[in-house]
């Protein structure tokens, strides 16, 4: 390497360490671009899981021939959709059932009897309990001739193209964590090394502006790639159940991208705004309506036709519906690779006009 | 001698007010180069110029032989700058900001740490640069400009709001730097430090050099009076009028506040024979003229905000 290699290098090595540390040791950031997207994963994730596997309460009065009876794989399928209860008298369960503490009430009628009591407030779950009962008493009577069934349904899941809630929150919010991350980061470094003369100290010295920018790309992408990492690591667990499918990869140089568009915009409010204070509040004003338009939050599906249209000004609602593609839908390259090519002529296009815009000095 | 600054004509403009008007100025090699001037005269305007921080409207500067407009990254790693406010990184410790400020002139951590232990902050290394006072956050700064052994040092009030104990420290310092064969300028706001370290500073207001030279010429041209007092009480005020006018020593303002018995006069030696023959000596003093008289007789008395 000759001198003036060794120097652009040293230069750039020192910018990146002081830019990484200073993230490190920013509570608020570490806050803001780790834990707070993280926690909002967790209370989402719990929130809605129970909202799309309705279990079923059942309160049972009684020893239930039918119920007590199932054993091995029968009663596996009986746990799978309900969660019964021992009630000792009818009365006390028929309360519970008006009330909606249970679903419904079981006992043994007289014979062979069963008898099923239910709210009929909520139909689902009136179809819910009333379909699973039956199928069960069918089960028990066709056991009791001891004959093989005439009929036998075969079910079998095609590729499902609804998303679970942990399906969109992960990309969701994954992506809200990248642009905040990305755009306060590259926004606020700005400004406050332009107002503490740090940039003029830099102007004096023989760095080369690649050197600045190059160095902050470098740590920018460093943080959302672990954003990444720590996101998928945490939704992938047991207890929230994210399955990828095999094309998962690709959401990295997707995140890459993404982080430069969001980068572009966190320059141009940066070199726009004087104070923090003011580039907190453009920056705010930019990625809270990105991320509920861009669908960070919750699936714009049911939203009016103009709201999508409009969201796809946002580079983050190509982040978060590609990585949905890649992450659940079984995407592969070419369905993404378009919206990588967009997110990079956005990040040109803003980072031209950072360029333009850009001043070493407050005045 | 080689000339380390030279500037001609160097004028520039913020819409209506001329910040600098006309301004030439030479620096040889090695000297030590006070710019002194009231807030609002144009040396910090001028400074930047200097630097290459901004471009002059008119007007030809050369540091070192180059051009310091448009940035010069030939001429960058011979300059050293140090700033009124401390521009520092933020949440970094104080050997963090000198290695890191050395690394863009690709020096390494162990001449970092070296000038550290030079300003007297080794045992301050693992301090953050928030947390430091104002006098090791002078040193830490003007050790950043200098990490990379520049031959062109500026140093921007280098002591403003330091203690006297912390205010010596640093002139010791500066001293040094200047000794080892750099050329500084500086400018300050007070003119005993102005007095005491350059070899030559030139005055300014109004966007112009009023005066430049040596401290001690400027202060001999200025002709001024000398102030002598002794305690009061020794000697009747109306004895020392006709003793003094008896011994043909012209005088102005004598009186007795009931403190000092003070006067003024062009001829100290008549007036101090007869305060010594009438044995009223006790608490003498005598102050000739200082920069900072013909500082204030330059640039007017007149408060500035």
């Amino acid at each position: 390497m000759s001198a003036v290699e060794k120097e652009r290098a040293s230069a750039f090595v020192g910018l990146s360490r002081v830019m990484l540390l200073t993230f490190l040791r920013d509570r608020t950031a570490l806050f803001f671009t780790l834990l707070m997207p993280l926690m909002f994963l967790v209370l989402f994730g719990f929130l809605f899981k129970g909202a799309t596997s309705p279990h079923l309460k059942i309160a049972q009065v009684g020893p239930v021939a039918v119920l007590d009876s199932a054993t091995g794989e029968g009663r596996v399928s009986i746990d799978k959709a309900l969660t019964i209860t021992q009630v000792p008298d009818e009365q006390t369960a028929l309360t519970k059932v008006k009330k909606g503490d249970y679903d419904a009430l079981i006992e043994q009628g007289p014979g062979g009897q069963v008898i099923v009591r239910y709210s009929a407030s909520d139909t689902v779950k009136v179809g819910g309990v009333t379909g699973v009962l039956n199928g069960l008493v069918q089960q028990a009577n066709q056991a009791a001739t001891h004959q093989d069934p005439a009929y036998t349904m075969v079910a079998g899941q095609v590729e499902d193209q609804s998303l679970k809630p942990i399906q969109y929150l992960t990309p969701g919010l994954l992506g809200w964590a990248i642009a905040t991350g990305a755009i306060f980061g590259a926004s606020l470094s700005l400004v406050n090394w332009r107002k503490k003369r740090i940039l003029r100290r830099l102007r004096l010295a023989p760095v080369s502006i690649g050197a600045i920018v190059g160095s902050r790309i470098l740590v920018t992408c460093v943080v959302a790639l672990v954003q990444t990492a720590i996101f998928l690591a945490v939704a992938t667990t047991p207890a929230f159940g994210l399955k990828l499918t095999g094309n998962w990869p690709l959401v990295l140089p997707l995140v890459l991208c993404a982080t430069l568009a969001f980068m572009s915009i966190g320059l141009v409010t940066g070199a726009i705004a004087k104070t923090e204070e003011a580039a907190n509040g453009i920056n705010q004003v930019i990625i809270l309506p990105m991320s509920f338009l861009s669908g960070a939050f919750f699936p714009l599906d049911n939203s009016p036709q103009w709201l999508q249209q409009l969201s796809k000004i946002f580079p983050l609602h190509y982040l978060v519906t590609s990585a949905q593609t890649v992450l659940s839908r079984g995407g592969g390259l070419m369905d993404v690779l378009p919206q990588m090519g967009g997110l990079l002529a956005f990040a040109a296009v803003l980072g031209l006009i950072a360029w333009r815009i850009f001043d070493w000095e407050d005045a | 001698m080689t000339t380390a600054i030279s500037a001609d004509g160097i004028r520039k403009r913020y819409g209506d007010v001329q910040a600098v008007d006309g301004v030439s100025l030479t620096v040889e090699t090695g000297e030590f180069f006070g710019l002194l001037g009231p807030n609002g005269a144009g040396k910090t305007t001028t400074l930047e110029i200097l630097e290459g921080i901004r471009e002059a409207d008119e007007g030809r500067i050369e540091l070192l032989g180059l051009a310091p407009w448009p940035r010069n990254p030939k001429l960058l790693p011979r300059i050293g700058v140090q700033f009124q406010a401390s521009a520092f990184f933020d949440k970094l410790t104080a050997r963090e900001t000198i290695r890191t400020f050395a690394s863009f002139y690709g020096v390494g951590a162990r001449r970092a740490d070296a000038w550290l232990d030079r300003v007297g902050l080794t045992d301050s290394a693992a301090v953050r640069t928030d947390k430091m006072s104002g006098g090791q956050a002078q040193r830490l700064s003007i050790a950043c400009a200098l990490v990379h052994d520049p031959e062109l040092v500026f140093l921007d009030e280098p002591t403003t709001g330091l203690d006297p104990q912390a205010r010596r420290n640093l002139w010791d310092l500066l001293r040094d730097i200047n000794a080892e064969g750099r050329t500084v300028v500086l400018t300050t706001h007070y003119l005993d430090e102005a007095e005491l370290l350059c070899d030559r500073v030139a005055v300014m207001d109004h966007g112009k050099v009023l005066q430049t030279g040596a401290p001690a010429a400027l202060v001999r041209e200025l002709d001024d009076t000398v102030r002598i007092s002794v305690e009061s009480g020794l000697i009747p005020i109306e004895t020392a009028r006709e003793l003094l006018t008896a011994a043909g020593a012209e005088i102005a303002a004598l009186e007795d506040n009931g403190v000092l018995l003070s006067l003024s006069t062009r001829a100290p030696a008549p007036v101090l024979s007869v305060l010594a023959e009438q044995g009223a000596l006790r608490g003498l003093e005598v102050r000739g003229a200082t920069l900072e008289d013909v500082f204030l007789h330059l640039t007017g008395r007149e408060y500035r905000a």
